[in-house]
């Protein structure tokens, strides 16, 4: 009874030991250089890991249901590029068109991938890989075969990454908007519940009536969505859209998740876990050019380790659990 | 088998067409010229494609663009492997690898075809001449006199280059500290750091904030890869730094923040006149199919408005012809070249 308590501690405050980690190492980076905690340094490490943060939302969606998306990216180049675009020859002016697009065209590119996964069976990493491609190379295409959408081409679109809301930066606010909404969907509504049950174990929730299909359908579409509303956030932070941009980024948005504590085969995770994954990553980046005595080379070494220890805790954490529970039904 | 007889027929005349000169035929009826591209959707190539073509053009010339699958050596082997069976007389190629072509470019001018290099060089033993935008040299000392410019002569400057294994960009940095170190006049400029942003805005952005925290009294930083200067310029000039920049980017990507004054994170920069490029690579390979050059050093020719070029030693053994000193782009001319860049 007490062992199970202890257990039950460990493995249901893996927040807190991730907050713990995220706070030791803002400590640490402080004292080594004071000028890395002020809030304008914070807002502009919240600004400029902002799509990573957000995007982070939606795999955690797709990794609940024991999926993953390598598409989202490309779906953030190509919804980035397209309102670059836009703006760029006067088709739009307005900034919340422009991120409306964005998202609608995030939505269609998530539906269209969630429908070849949930309908057709294919497998989520190949099926995202090739989309990976697709909307990659439609990015291409629209851009007119490289056409950089910068920042003089950009009009007002730009200044939504310069401009401040109640003293915030609006991308900031943007990022806040998102985890709050999230936490309540994924813990508070029918739907959210769903995709964890789903998740956890696809049989017994398909039996207690939940549509399985239709969630997977519903979770890829959530993670365009917020890689369509990245790609506009990209432009706007960056003030610039390029057909490239984010290649390989969403390795980063994986690792935030998976350092957050959500399980690749799904059922596991949560949005403060993403969050402090995401946040986790992002002190790292921002940390090490600050730190004279650290080569800047070690960065990826740093989190590649990171992300092996973290897994590595959670599996024995999850082992320890299970073989606890196991335990309590022989006797 | 009509496509068989034909490329029979075609094979035979190229055949015969090394035994007998080539420059009579060629003068006649034109040089026959692919362009080989890295791979499609390359901006920059496209603007030294579009003028090459305009150059060649005017000369009588006719060229064929080729792109590659993707932009890996394999992609333009697989291309080489259809050109050299067509009658093309010069191959002009920006090589995705400097070495992995050498077997098929070999088997090429085995052929008989004439291969010039431009933009990114393949290795001496793969070409007959490389066409070089800039010479290492030439954009390091540019460079340096601008940071010495911007410094007032001395103070802390840094470097935010792409990756640390990009080829040009060690190359520049390598030359700018040895000008640095070889003139007195730069005695007073202290190189800080060199940051590395790995083309990535968000790195980017990550390393000139670090930079400009680390040292405050930072005067200049000097970005020579495209996507690290436009990343830096955005946040020296949100921010409101007293740090300036300078390094290589592009016009359409730097009108916001070139100009004068305060108000703005960029006085001047450079690049290579891409447009020059192409010209001066037509002007090559027409000059090198009639046979007035054979890329030996040297030599010397003339291409056209852009004036009397000569035939140097390149530092990878081969030969090569330098277009000259990179553009420099101020408030005055940059919107001019946004248009084109």
């Amino acid at each position: 009874m007490e062992n199970k308590s202890l257990m039950k501690k460990i493995t249901g405050s893996r927040e807190a030991l991730l907050a713990v980690i995220l706070i030791l190492m803002i400590v640490i980076v402080t004292i080594i250089n004071p000028a890395f905690f002020t809030p304008k340094s914070i807002s502009n490490l919240v600004k400029n890991n902002a799509v990573t943060m957000v995007m982070a939302l939606g795999m955690l969606c797709v990794m609940l249901v024991g999926g993953i998306d390598i598409s989202i990216t490309s779906t953030l180049a190509l919804a980035g590029m397209a309102i670059g675009m836009l703006i760029k020859y006067e088709y739009i002016s307005s900034t919340v068109l422009a991120f409306l697009i964005a998202i609608a065209i995030g939505i269609a590119c998530g539906l269209v991938v969630g429908l070849v996964i949930s309908r057709a069976d294919v497998p989520p990493i190949i099926a995202t890989m090739g989309f990976m491609y697709v909307y990659r190379a439609m990015a291409y295409l629209i851009s007119n075969g490289g056409e950089w959408a910068s920042a003089s081409a950009l009009g007002t679109f730009k200044d939504f990454g310069t401009s401040k809301f109640l003293g915030l930066n609006c991308v900031v606010w943007v990022v806040i908007v998102c985890y709050v909404i999230f936490f309540f969907f994924m813990k508070w509504t029918r739907t959210g519940r769903k995709i964890y049950a789903v998740g956890s174990n696809p049989e017994a929730a398909e039996v207690s009536g939940i549509n399985v299909r239709n969630i997977k359908l519903m979770v890829y579409t959530i993670m365009g969505c917020l890689a369509g509303l990245a790609g506009a956030l990209q432009v706007a932070v960056y003030a610039s859209a390029m057909p490239n941009m984010q290649k390989g980024g969403e390795m980063d948005v994986i690792a935030a998740c998976v350092i957050g504590g959500v399980s690749m085969s799904g059922g596991r995770g949560s949005v403060v876990g993403a969050l402090l994954g995401a946040l986790i990553l992002a002190t790292i980046a921002k940390a090490l050019p600050l730190i004279p005595f650290f080569d800047q080379l070690w960065l990826n070494t740093i989190k590649g380790i990171l992300i092996l220890v973290v897994v590595v805790m959670n599996v024995i954490l999850q082992r320890t659990a299970d073989n606890n529970a196991l335990k309590r039904r022989e006797m | 088998m009509n496509k068989k007889l034909v490329s029979a027929l075609l094979c035979g005349a190229m055949v015969l067409g090394c035994v007998s000169p080539v420059a009579v035929q060629a003068e006649e009826e034109g040089v026959k010229i692919a362009l080989v591209a890295k791979s499609a959707g390359n901006a920059f190539f496209e603007i030294a494609a579009a003028s090459f073509v305009e150059t060649a053009e005017a000369e009588g010339s006719t060229v064929d663009i080729i792109y590659p699958e993707e932009a890996t050596a394999d992609a333009q082997i697989k291309s080489l492997d259809n050109l050299i069976s067509q009658d093309y007389d010069v191959i002009c190629i920006s090589a995705n690898d400097e070495n992995a072509l050498q077997a098929k470019l070999e088997e090429a001018m085995d052929a008989g075809i004439k291969v010039v290099s431009f933009d990114s060089a393949v290795n001496s033993d793969s070409r007959q001449v490389f066409v070089n935008q800039a010479g290492v040299t030439e954009v390091a000392q540019a460079l340096m006199d601008a940071v010495y410019d911007i410094c007032d002569g001395e103070g802390q400057w840094a470097i935010l280059s792409a990756t640390s294994q990009a080829t040009n960009q060690n190359a520049w940095i390598d030359a700018m500290k040895e000008i640095m170190e070889s003139d007195e006049k730069y005695a007073d400029l202290e190189l800080v750091e060199v940051a590395y942003g790995d083309d990535e805005s968000q790195k980017s952005t990550d390393q000139t904030e670090a930079l400009v925290t680390n040292y405050p009294d930072l005067k200049c930083i000097c970005a020579p890869t495209t996507v690290g200067i436009a990343a830096a310029a955005k946040y020296l000039q949100d921010n409101d730094c007293t740090c300036k920049l300078t390094g290589l980017g592009l016009p359409s990507e730097m009108l916001e923040y070139t100009g004068d004054g305060d108000d703005y994170s960029c006085p001047y920069f450079y690049l290579w006149d891409m447009q020059g490029l192409g010209t001066l690579a037509a002007y090559t390979s027409i000059a090198i199919a009639n046979e007035e050059i054979t890329g030996a050093e040297g030599e010397t020719f003339t291409a056209g408005d852009l004036g009397d070029f000569e035939i140097v030693a390149a530092s990878d053994g081969g030969t090569e012809i330098i277009l000259g000193l990179p553009l420099e782009f101020n408030p005055e001319n940059v919107e001019e070249y946004a248009e084109l860049y």
